[in-house]
């Protein structure tokens, strides 16, 4: 710690960590303004922050978010993030429904979600105050566009008085600023109209960050330049907001303090930071490369899958072709079409789409091309929560076809992990001509972390051979002639000279292709088609525990998403003295082979999962194991204090020690572990 | 296969040994199979075309006839087989492919347009066909037929309609006439059924012609230029289901009748038939078309085919002079006019792409905004 702060320590108890300099800003400011040479402003040094920023949906709370964590990417924390937005794309102005908020977590180490709650809350207006403040810990930062908190907007929201003056907040630290008129005014001269020049007010509120978290400001610039580059006046009055906000901080008596949150060590090399959309798409254009393979990808719009149409749409000079369809069912389709022709086909979708695949699934599972199902999961059943995170669609991915219908099933643990994920399902498709489901989820989606950018010539070489010669002992073509090995058909496009085939949804007889009504046929396919996915457990590495101690009794098991907040709660588990191990899947179908046996290892098995207990339903069948289910579907991830608390009352239970683990509180960052 | 080699002609160098045929690529394994096989057989003829599967149409189907006619005039395309692909979707019609030595998909109730069109959208350098039924392209595909005609894709659709749904053994379907008793409506059918050729008119339909199942001179004079033309084209075929809706066409099809209510569409030709050209097609008042007695009116009014115009309306029109029991029925071309195709389009962007800044995976990858850590 730095600055001349007293009695504020980065670890302080229970609260996060040196977030809340205890004395009041403008107090120690004005001790520090007699000085000669005018104000002097202090710097604390803390070891992470979380930031929520919240506003109306048309205050470009998301933008702003996104340019602080690249900011803050750029200077070398680590961070994770979590936007949360409405479906609705403009609620009406300053109520409850609009509010959308972006939440950041960023270290000085390692850490492995968006944090549980803020230590600092940016509120635009009353809805936002309103919408927000409860998962403000006491003692937080609040910093409060005081122009917006008009009778009218208060009203809005159901306040009777304004919260700002009547004293209601005194439990944070409230620090009321003129956010808009200050735009306003540094924007007089800009020749914007008063509206126009109100829009600026999140460039504004960036810069004030900027200059609290000394973030580089330079990038932002540049960014505003590239945005508006045909609206050259309205680059310059964004610049110029920023800018104020950022001068502001540095000459207001509000705000004594800024704060300093070193460079996470990372292991060297060069890193970006990266959405987990945009990692997968990624992850797409570099499949098609390593294979060799033209990507198709039909896909119909869908939150929160859109992203990936919109970003693969910008990569076409890497042969891939994007197909916006009428639909779902088209989308699919006309992937399934052009991967009969050769290419890599993709759909991406989210869990009312995949419920419209499902019958182009089960032909693709019959025709046994290879093909890949982007689902990037929300908030279910129905249309359910369209921008809010859940695992929904585990069993629908498992289970959601007519027939015997066996579907690889994948699932990334993070964004950066998406863009291994794609080329993990990318192989499997390829190598065992089998349509591959995706399981991301909005949470993934949205949310970005710093990423190792990977050697290109490391990537997994995911050629495939296509058939050019009759396989048949009478020089005649089977098309369901099996690799004995991956029991894969060849895969032969049209335009291969004597290869032609026919094939189709009817079953098919062994080996030819043919229809085939008979009865043991039928058995022998159903059974063959299973035995190809079950056999691809094979190329699955063994499963990673994590149990650095190497002597617990609970392990806790999960997939997808929920990779972070396990892993930050078994931290503080560990933290606390008593060993956990984690388990974590990607392959959920085929489960890993060694997963049975692993989990026979443990007293106890957790699974905490965003939705009411689906890969734990399986675990039970399959292993026989009696999983201890813990379930949450708020379309929010899992708040680490919550997991930990979980895991703590399942440890004790198990070993019958007594809880004494203040939840709470967070690891000292000073031993390595983190959340 | 220009389409086909430009997609990978930026493909990430994989350290390929040198030497042998990459069968990696399609390019690579279409150009082994050649080699192998020696040039392109472009020289066929129809028992070339077919498999060694048994027909399974019931006996009398209208779908043999249409099945040989296609076989007999796909060799004079000069198409190699491997070059050809047939989707189909579910219904009778749909088992087209199996008895074609083509490659073929025989999927989904509804969905073949949608296949077709991803086959067709990534490989500009085949035939692809699809072969549905009023049941398969009307009503549970609707959607994706109507998509497909207005984008324009390269494919040739055959839509054989029997006015009934077969498969599933009688109920109505959505060409059936109002009041059609079937299984599944005891008291009469209450749908108002589409008229084909409109409905893809209103979606713009580059090529839109109409043929009878047992004209193979008129079937095949359609079939022709409907392959010939680039983007989709749709045929709607007129054929006899016997078994659920045997006679259906009878009006057209019996020598004393038939004439009476046929109106063939020829490009150029003004549009008189009937015995001893007896009928016309004239203008009416409202910028439509109407029936006249031929020598009722002026030779001059007599309208003049052309299948070229940009303007839907006047086909459109055209397709409007039959009522639901078929009397006045046009065969022939109701349109064809030549508009850029969404494989073409789609190929050229990407070769746009491509053209302005080469892929660069690693640079991809890195952004602009990264960092090192050393």
């Amino acid at each position: 710690m730095t600055g001349t702060n007293p009695g504020i320590s980065p670890t302080a108890n229970g609260v996060a960590p040196g977030m809340h300099p205890a004395v009041d800003p403008a107090i120690d400011a004005a001790a520090h303004s007699s000085a000669p040479g005018g104000l002097v402003k202090s710097v604390v040094e803390l070891d992470r922050v979380v930031i929520r920023l919240a506003g109306d949906s048309g205050d470009g709370m998301q933008l702003t978010g996104g340019r602080f964590t690249s900011e803050t990417a750029s200077f070398g924390n680590d961070l994770s993030t979590l936007p949360n937005f409405p479906a609705e794309i403009r609620a009406p102005t300053g109520t409850l429904p609009g509010v959308s908020s972006f939440q950041l977590h960023f270290a000085d180490h390692d850490i492995m979600t968006p944090g549980d709650a803020p230590d600092v809350l940016v509120v635009m207006n009353p809805a936002a105050l309103k919408a927000n403040l409860v998962d403000l810990p006491g003692g937080g930062l609040l910093i409060a566009d005081s122009d917006e908190f008009t009778p009218r907007n208060l009203a809005k929201v159901g306040y009777a008085s304004n919260p700002l003056e009547d004293g209601s907040l005194e439990k944070w630290q409230l620090v009321s600023v003129p956010l808009t008129s200050m735009t306003t005014d540094a924007l007089a001269d800009s020749g914007l109209g008063k509206k126009e020049a109100e829009r600026s007010k999140n460039m504004f509120t960036l810069g004030l960050l900027s200059w609290m978290y000394h973030r580089p400001t330079e990038g932002t610039i540049r960014f505003l330049e590239r945005q508006f580059r045909r609206k050259p006046q309205i680059a310059a009055a964004n610049i110029a907001a920023f800018r104020a906000g950022f001068n502001y901080g540095e000459t207001t008596e509000a705000f004594a303090v800024s704060y300093e949150v070193k460079p996470a060590p990372m292991a060297p090399g060069k890193y970006r930071h990266i959405s987990g959309n945009q990692a997968l798409s990624y992850g797409l254009v570099a499949a098609g490369q390593r294979s060799g393979l033209p990507v198709f990808l039909g896909a119909y719009p869908i939150t929160p899958a859109s992203d990936i149409l919109h970003e693969l749409s910008k990569h076409k000079a890497f042969g891939v072709r994007t197909f916006q369809a009428e639909d779902e069912i088209a989308g699919i389709g006309a992937a399934l079409g052009a991967s009969f022709g050769g290419a890599l086909g993709v759909t991406t979708t989210s869990g009312p789409g995949v419920a419209l695949k499902a019958e182009t699934i089960g032909l693709a599972v019959m025709t046994e091309l290879p093909l890949l199902i982007v689902d990037v999961q929300r908030g279910g059943p129905s249309t359910g929560l369209p921008t809010k995170t859940e695992q929904s669609d585990l069993l629908q991915a498992l289970y959601g076809r007519n027939g015997e219908a066996p579907v690889p099933v994948i699932a990334p643990r993070s964004p950066g992990d998406c863009f291994d994920a794609t080329l993990e399902a990318a192989r499997i498709a390829l190598t065992y001509r089998t349509p591959v489901i995706l399981l991301s989820d909005g949470y993934l989606a949205n949310g970005a972390e710093p990423w190792s950018i990977p050697a290109t010539d490391e990537l997994p070489d995911l050629r495939t051979e296509f058939a050019t010669e009759p396989n048949g002992e009478d020089g005649e073509f089977l098309p369901y002639l099996r690799d004995p090995e991956t029991l894969a058909r060849p895969w032969a496009v049209p335009g291969t000279a004597g290869l032609q085939h026919r094939i189709g949804g009817l079953e098919k007889a062994d080996k030819t292709g043919n229809i085939s009504y008979d009865a043991d046929n039928h058995d022998f396919m159903v059974r063959t088609r299973q035995a190809k996915i079950d056999g691809i457990a094979a190329s699955i590495p063994a499963t990673e525990v994590d149990d650095p101690d190497g002597n617990a009794r609970v392990a806790v098991i999960g997939w997808g998403s929920t990779y972070g907040p396990i892993g930050a709660a078994c931290r503080r588990i560990r933290a606390s003295g008593r060993p956990i191990a984690q388990v974590h899947l990607r392959h959920l179908n085929p489960l890993p082979a060694d997963l049975g046996e692993i989990l026979a290892r443990y007293d106890r098995v957790v699974c905490p999962e965003m939705n009411l207990g689906q890969l734990a339903m399986i675990l039970r069948a399959k292993y026989l194991v009696d999983v201890h289910s813990h379930t949450q579907v708020r379309g929010l991830p899992f708040r680490a204090a919550e997991l930990a608390a979980v895991f703590q009352d399942v440890i004790d239970g198990t070993t019958g020690t007594v809880a004494t683990l203040d939840t709470g509180s967070d690891t000292p960052a000073q031993t390595g572990a983190a959340l | 296969m220009t389409a086909i080699e430009s997609t990978n002609a930026h493909v990430h160098d994989l350290g390929m040994p040198a030497g042998g045929p990459d069968v990696t690529t399609i390019s690579g394994a279409i150009d082994a199979s050649v080699a192998a096989h020696g040039e392109k057989q472009t020289v066929l003829k129809a028992k070339d075309l077919k498999t060694d599967q048994e027909v399974r149409w019931c006996p009398g189907c209208g779908d043999y006839v249409i099945l040989n006619a296609v076989q007999s005039f796909l060799p004079s395309l000069g198409i190699a087989r491997e070059d050809m692909v047939i989707v189909s979707g579910i219904g009778c019609s749909s088992r087209f492919p199996y008895y074609m030595n083509t490659y073929g998909m025989h999927s989904i109730h509804g969905r073949a347009p949608a296949i077709a069109t991803g086959l067709a959208a990534s490989r500009p350098d085949l035939s692809v066909w699809v072969v549905t039924g009023d049941g398969d392209a009307l009503s549970i595909g609707g959607n994706h037929l109507i998509h497909t005609l207005r984008r324009n894709v390269n494919l040739t659709i055959l839509l054989f309609n029997n006015r009934i749904y077969g498969l599933t053994k009688g109920q109505y379907s959505p060409t059936s006439e109002v009041g059609k008793v079937t299984k599944s409506t005891p008291m009469g059918s209450l749908d108002h059924p589409f008229n084909p050729v409109s409905l893809a008119l209103g979606a713009d339909a580059t090529f839109v012609g109409r043929a009878m199942d047992s004209d193979r001179k008129g079937l095949t004079d359609v079939l022709r230029q409907a392959a010939e033309h680039q983007g989709t084209s749709l045929v709607e075929i007129y054929q006899n289901c016997n078994i659920f809706n045997d006679g259906a066409f009878e009006l057209l099809k019996d020598p004393n009748t038939g004439p009476m209510w046929t109106i063939p569409l020829v490009h150029g030709e003004p549009l008189v038939f009937g015995p001893g050209g007896a009928s016309c097609v004239v203008r009416d008042d409202f910028g439509g078309l109407r029936i006249a007695e031929t020598n009722q009116v002026d030779a001059s009014q007599i309208v003049v085919h052309d299948a070229h115009r940009d303007d839907p309306s006047y086909a459109f029109a055209l397709s409007r002079l039959s009522t639901q029991d078929l009397r006045y029925s046009p065969m022939g071309v109701f349109r064809s006019v030549a508009k850029p195709t969404y494989d073409r389009m789609m190929a050229d962007q990407l070769e746009d792409a491509a053209a302005q800044e080469p892929a660069d995976l690693d640079a991809l990858l890195a952004g602009g905004d990264s960092w090192t850590v050393q």
